[in-house]
């Protein structure tokens, strides 16, 4: 298997700072970029999903709210909708709950990486941006346990330090990186 | 991949198919067709909470402890709720859907799901206040008992209503929000004036049919826990209850494009999956 076809899906978390951050990986990805990208970005209830415009404003992946039951493609991004957990099925599909909140949020970025982890196993890429808080990181490391790659924000470069201090805690991570770093090495992949 | 992780994962798909089974087999609560990630979850932060070595520990104690049943059950069947919840839904039903049920000399509704029971409340709230509550009848069901029991007794806690309250002025309410409880220290009951039309009952969407036919069906954030099989049965039931002409109110992120009965329907409020059931079927 070449390292190109190895990766099926890439899991993105971030939280305070986290709009910046995903403006700014998404827009060093290569313009074939092919790995489907599914994101939780901590979000308010009742906010509008404002966050697919300005992405899809880039005109680099095509960016959509994930769907119910709906299959990851290349060339997409994927965000969580405000106020539902996102799930990842063995089948590989998406599935929202509305159960309690996890960490403080729903969408949790935990709830994303673990389900993720079981469907993907090794062919998983977690990574963990800019946020003031820790959730994610029993995620990643559930990403590392089933065979994963982990991708951390270098925290000197993060607007939010503390959520990719507490993912770099919870598990070995393969890298730390600038945004602009790890999105020239998903660029390689 | 280490072998062992692959093993244990193997193992639970087992032990969970094998635990649900077990549930169906004994008290006939079936979720075989619900969405696994969802029972994977539910079931393994049950196990972590009771102190079991394993779930296969769990199919045991589901046999012999109705009281871990019961718990089971809570833990399967998501009940996180809130009144006037995705106002702009209210909103949307005050605005678009209430001239629909204003031409019926009598209105009869059906919630389905309906937890432990804000969101039907709600609704009777709304339609005092659009002066249709009078002759409107409600069915509210729900598939767990201790759930339905919650429901009509409509006590909530006080530090809730901070919230309900702003839900329900977004949801284009007329009033105060206060005229429709009485406060109590800790908790607040929703005058019973609202209970006199709602019918709460169980009822499995599942494994139970057609009971009523009706104007309106509401089913908010259950299908989204059914596979596609499951899902599909369901809005057949829907389409079976609903007179022609009738609404149904599905939860923001659930759809009916992959549904068998999608041509039975057309959508009226698109954006908060509101649909009428066409006359000719």
């Amino acid at each position: 298997m070449t390292p190109a076809k190895k990766y099926k899906a890439i899991v993105v978390g971030s939280s305070a700072g986290g709009l910046n951050a995903l403006k700014t990986l998404i827009k060093n990805l290569g313009k074939n970029f092919s790995i489907p990208v599914i994101i939780v970005q901590h979000i308010s209830a009742d906010s509008e999903n404002y966050l697919i415009h300005i992405l899809n404003d880039l005109k680099c992946l095509k960016v959509k709210e994930a769907d119910e039951k709906e299959q990851p493609q290349p060339g997409y991004a994927y965000v969580a909708p405000p106020n539902y957990h996102l799930l990842i099925e063995s089948d590989q599909t998406f599935t929202f709950t509305v159960d309690e909140r996890v960490n403080y949020a729903r969408p949790s970025i935990d709830v994303l990486f673990e389900t993720a982890a079981e469907a993907y196993r090794d062919q998983l890429i977690g990574i963990i941006l800019t946020g003031a808080n820790n959730d994610g990181s029993q995620g990643l490391k559930k990403v590392k346990e089933l065979g994963g790659m982990a991708i951390v924000q270098d925290p000197e470069t993060a607007e939010v330090d503390s959520m990719p201090r507490a993912a770099i805690q919870s598990c070995t991570v393969d890298h730390i990186l600038s945004l602009e770093e790890i999105a020239a090495f998903l660029n390689t992949l | 991949m280490k072998k062992s992780q692959d093993d244990l994962l193997e193992n639970q798909v087992i032990e969970i198919r094998l635990l649900i089974q077990a549930i169906y087999e004994k008290y006939g609560y079936d979720f075989r067709n619900y969405s696994q990630a969802h029972i994977k979850r539910r079931v393994i932060n049950r196990l972590n909470l009771s102190g079991m070595a394993n779930i296969s520990d769990m199919i045991h104690e589901v046999l012999i402890n109705h009281k871990f049943v019961d718990q089971l059950l809570m833990d399967l069947s998501i009940n996180v709720t809130e009144m006037f919840r995705d106002p702009s839904f209210y909103k949307a039903v005050r605005e678009q859907v209430v001239p629909v049920l204003k031409t019926y000399p009598f209105i009869k509704i059906w919630h389905a799901g309906c937890s432990s029971g804000e969101e039907v409340y709600s609704m009777a709230i709304l339609l005092r206040e659009e002066g249709l509550y009078n002759r409107t009848q409600i069915y509210a069901t729900d598939f767990n008992p201790v759930i339905i029991k919650q429901a009509r007794e409509g006590i909530y806690p006080i530090n809730r209503m901070k919230e309900f309250t702003l839900n329900y002025q977004k949801a284009g309410g007329k009033s105060a929000f206060s005229d429709y409880y009485t406060a109590n220290y800790e908790s607040a009951k929703i005058l019973d004036t609202f209970k006199k039309n709602i019918v709460f009952a169980t009822h499995n969407l599942v494994t139970d049919s057609v009971f009523a036919e009706v104007h309106m069906v509401v089913c908010r954030n259950v299908l989204i826990y059914f596979d596609r099989n499951l899902q599909d049965k369901v809005v057949g039931l829907f389409s079976d209850s609903l007179t022609g002409g009738g609404v149904l109110c599905l939860g923001s992120k659930e759809s009916m494009q992959f549904s068998g009965f999608n041509h039975n329907f057309e959508s009226l409020v698109k954006n908060e999956r509101i649909y009428i059931k066409k006359y000719h079927v």
